[in-house]
């Protein structure tokens, strides 16, 4: 089957789909909402139900949105630069984005897994993947920061990532793109020789332990795509699964080279076997180049350290990690029920869901009921592990979430449908239209053994008509379904940040009661903190200048500093010295060549500034702090290079 | 009758110029408590200490800790003299605010803020709500023996 027959048969079907199952959707403003006003107000003053945190995909951020409302509560920076609250940008934060290529201001961040514990969210963190230059994130739940970045060596594209095994033991990161790896000599090969010598890696990420991730071992893989992943749960526990495309191999117009096989494969992976063989010293320790940033939370410094080796096992070298499990076809979404039994594939170009079972699984892998092999491990026949298949669901099955009550939901990229179906008789009980071509889907706690199977949120890749339209590029689309009943109800629709792939919601009481406040200036250890107004100072060392200054509402101190040269480099040093929620204060001097800092109550935050020309220039609060703020302002004098011109600064004199 | 329409003023000031109102705590919470201004004794304050009692002479090892805490939290704002910086200076204020004023005011400053007569003016005079510093019991303690001593208590 060529390009051109594909779509045409895929609109041929979308055709048919409308008429039979009536899911073509409707013109905006046609659908009924009912009672929907209702049950998405929060009153003001009042709070959500849940924190959504939402991934930003190529902002390189989280969004965290209260559910139902849809209301934005923050933007969280991770993978990129944001000049909002100076993080890439302040001397503290800036070694977060260091990785083995350098300083890399912007990343792709496309999948969300918060921290689990017994298999049910646990409030401590969330973490996200790098899509591009391969990392993976760690976000503290209690200040919305990101705390610690770990990049992947040998992987590229980090697409099957980070998802979590039942105890946060292990977040994965596996290789969207295999390539060569190894040394210059094995790295530097024609690409037509993606067979024999390109390698997909699967890295279990050590991620129960804040500072403390690592890469506990690398599992190199025979040259295919990864896409998604899921861990198994209660009797699964110890296994992952991974889906696979590409399995052809191609190494262009993968648009059709990898489209041809009926199959691809789910790979399953025996965790707890890969730790057996590395407790018993058979991993290989191979050289890699790969960073690892740690902030530290009480002086607000991020620190980066080069690691530069990596543990592996090659799959093929060792027998009972890996057995493959082919899907139809090109599958995108695995995902496991909250039970842990049935795994179920997605595949995009499909016309049927395979629901496949953990125990039929494991008899197979005991009977060793292969059909054969795959560049050496063994592949399981589909039909002794297959549960069964939903026929007809729609067109292009992508995710699959649950809501606890044996159903499950799957969207629908092509028929742009949300489709629920009963998992154990594997019939379509109800499906909902989105608007449009929708990717994730997200149920509260959906990806756990405890979903809260109250709403749904589509997450939409096209967005067309659904608001005021604002130009060429419009911000991507949600709707928030109801389904707490036998039919899936259409309750909101709202824009979102960014470009958002996956996301996870949890209950706002796990995590709302943790919440910093504020940072005790007590504990604050930067070695730059100015923590009273007696001990601000400024110090000369050569064309070094660092202001020790501190903020409070209203006014900096100190406010008039004399005695900066032309080709000195001034380090701003600002503390705030407020020990209350809710006030940071902002610093910014004209024609700094970064981005302002914005400063917690208790932290502090370095702007550079090197200034370029002679004169007196203005700083000043960005951040209304007060009735005064507009009086929250200094000024800087700086002469030539060379002039007598003495070191002094005061406040109110 | 004077008197009356400034407290009116003073009030439509805050209104104006400071309306930092507190947060609803808790979604499930419907009122947050403050003191009605009719009932508001102006010797006490409000919060949670009723008759705080001093000994008559100066514990000096006290002092020198409320001078720690006074130099982070406090000094940016206020001078030991009687001049105005960001809030009023201090000398002279444990001869005009009572031991149980000061307690209250200095671990919880907020909620007096919006009833005390004098408090409304002084935010008149100063635009700037004396921000809440996290002072825990033992600082505040600290902070007033701090105050007593730079008032010449021995």
């Amino acid at each position: 089957m060529n390009i051109h027959s594909i779509v045409r048969t895929g609109l041929l079907f979308t055709a048919a789909a409308a008429v039979i199952g009536g899911c073509k959707p409707k013109a905006p403003g046609s659908v009924d909402t009912g009672d929907a006003a209702s049950k998405v107000y929060v009153a003001p003053g009042k709070h959500d139900e849940f924190y959504n945190i939402v991934s930003g995909g190529f902002n390189g951020q989280m969004s965290v949105v209260g559910l139902p409302s849809g209301r934005v509560l923050k933007i969280l920076p991770v993978f990129s630069v944001h000049p909002e609250n100076g993080y890439g940008f302040s001397e503290e934060s800036k070694a977060m984005l260091n990785t083995s290529h350098g300083f890399v201001p912007w990343d792709d961040l496309h999948h969300i897994s918060l921290s689990v514990t017994n298999g049910e969210h646990d409030g401590r963190w969330a973490f996200g993947n790098a899509n591009n230059t391969p990392r993976v994130a760690r976000v503290d739940l209690t200040t919305f920061e990101t705390t610690e970045i770990l990049e992947i060596p040998n992987s590229a594209g980090n697409h099957s990532s980070p998802f979590i095994t039942a105890n946060s033991e292990y977040i994965v990161a596996s290789s969207r793109f295999s390539v060569p790896i190894g040394d210059d000599k094995s790295r530097d090969v024609p690409i037509n020789t993606y067979k024999e010598n390109f390698k997909g890696t699967v890295s279990f990420v050590r991620a129960d332990k804040e500072g403390d991730m690592h890469i506990a071992f690398q599992l190199v893989t025979p040259g295919v795509n990864f896409d998604l992943a899921r861990a198994g749960k209660n009797k699964s526990h110890g296994w992952f699964f991974f889906s696979t495309y590409n399995t052809e191999q191609a190494h262009t117009l993968l648009e059709v080279n990898a489209s041809q096989k009926d199959k691809d494969f789910i790979m399953a992976v025996n965790w707890k076997k890969a730790e057996e063989y590395i407790k018993a010293g058979k991993g290989k320790i191979v050289k890699a180049k790969y960073v690892h940033n740690v902030l530290d939370h009480s002086s607000g410094i991020a620190t980066s350290t080069m690691k530069d080796e990596v543990i592996q096992l090659n799959i093929k070298e060792f027998p009972e990690i890996a057995y493959m499990i082919p899907c139809p076809k090109s599958p995108h979404g695995t995902d496991v029920d909250p039970t842990g039994e049935y795994i179920i594939g997605s595949g995009k170009l499909a016309a049927i869901i395979p629901v496949f079972s953990f125990t039929k699984m494991m008899k197979a892998i005991e009977t060793k009921d292969y059909e054969g092999t795959y560049d050496g491990i063994p592949v399981l026949k589909y039909e002794s592990v297959l549960k069964g298949e939903v026929t007809k669901p729609g067109l292009g099955p992508l995710h699959t979430e649950f809501d606890g009550r044996g159903y499950a939901y799957t969207s629908m990229f092509v028929s742009s449908e949300v489709v629920k179906w009963d998992i154990e008789k594997l019939e379509v009980v109800d499906r909902a239209p989105t608007y449009y071509s929708v990717g994730h889907l997200m149920v509260p706690g959906g990806p756990t053994t405890k979903p809260h199977g109250k709403y749904l949120v589509a997450y939409n890749k096209i967005t067309k008509d659904r608001y005021l339209p604002t130009g060429p590029e419009l911000a991507h689309s949600a709707q928030l379904y109801d389904i707490s009943g036998d039919k899936i109800k259409l309750l909101l629709d709202f824009p979102t940040i960014g470009e958002p792939h996956y996301a996870e919601a949890l209950p706002a009481s796990l995590i709302k009661d943790k919440q910093v406040k504020f940072y005790p200036l007590e504990k604050n250890t930067h070695p730059y903190a100015t923590k009273s107004p007696d001990a601000t100072k400024i110090e000369r060392k050569g064309k070094e200048v660092h202001v020790y200054m501190t903020s409070i509402r209203s006014h900096f101190g100190p406010d008039n500093i004399e005695g900066i040269k032309l080709g000195d480099e001034v380090y701003f040093h600002v503390t705030n010295l407020e020990q209350d929620w809710d006030v940071p204060h902002g610093f910014a001097i004209k024609g700094a060549n970064t981005a302002e800092a914005l400063i917690m109550p208790g932290a502090t935050q370095t702007l550079k500034w090197v200034p370029d020309r002679v004169g007196v220039f203005p700083f000043y609060c960005t951040d209304f702090c007060s009735a005064l703020h507009q009086e929250m302002q200094g000024y800087i004098r700086v002469s030539p290079a060379g002039s007598n011109v003495s070191l002094i600064y005061s406040l109110g004199k | 009758m004077m008197k009356k329409a400034m407290l009116l003023l003073a009030l439509a000031g805050l209104t104006m110029y400071c309306g930092r109102p507190d947060p609803a705590s808790d979604s499930e919470t419907e009122t947050t408590e403050v003191a009605s201004p009719a009932d508001y004794d102006p010797n006490r304050g409000v919060g949670k200490y009723e008759n705080f009692e001093l000994p008559a002479t100066l514990d000096a090892a006290l002092a020198s800790e409320g001078d720690k805490v006074v130099s982070t939290k406090c000094k940016s704002c206020h001078k030991m003299t009687d001049e105005r910086l960001v809030g009023p200076g201090w000398a002279g204020v444990t001869q005009r605010r009572t031991p149980t004023w000061l307690m209250n005011f200095i671990t919880d400053p907020d909620p007096m803020i919006s009833v005390d007569p004098e408090l409304q003016t002084q935010l008149e005079l100063c635009l700037v709500r004396m921000p809440n510093q996290n002072v825990s019991e033992d600082e505040g303690r600290a902070i007033l023996e701090f105050m007593r001593q730079n008032d010449g208590v021995k």
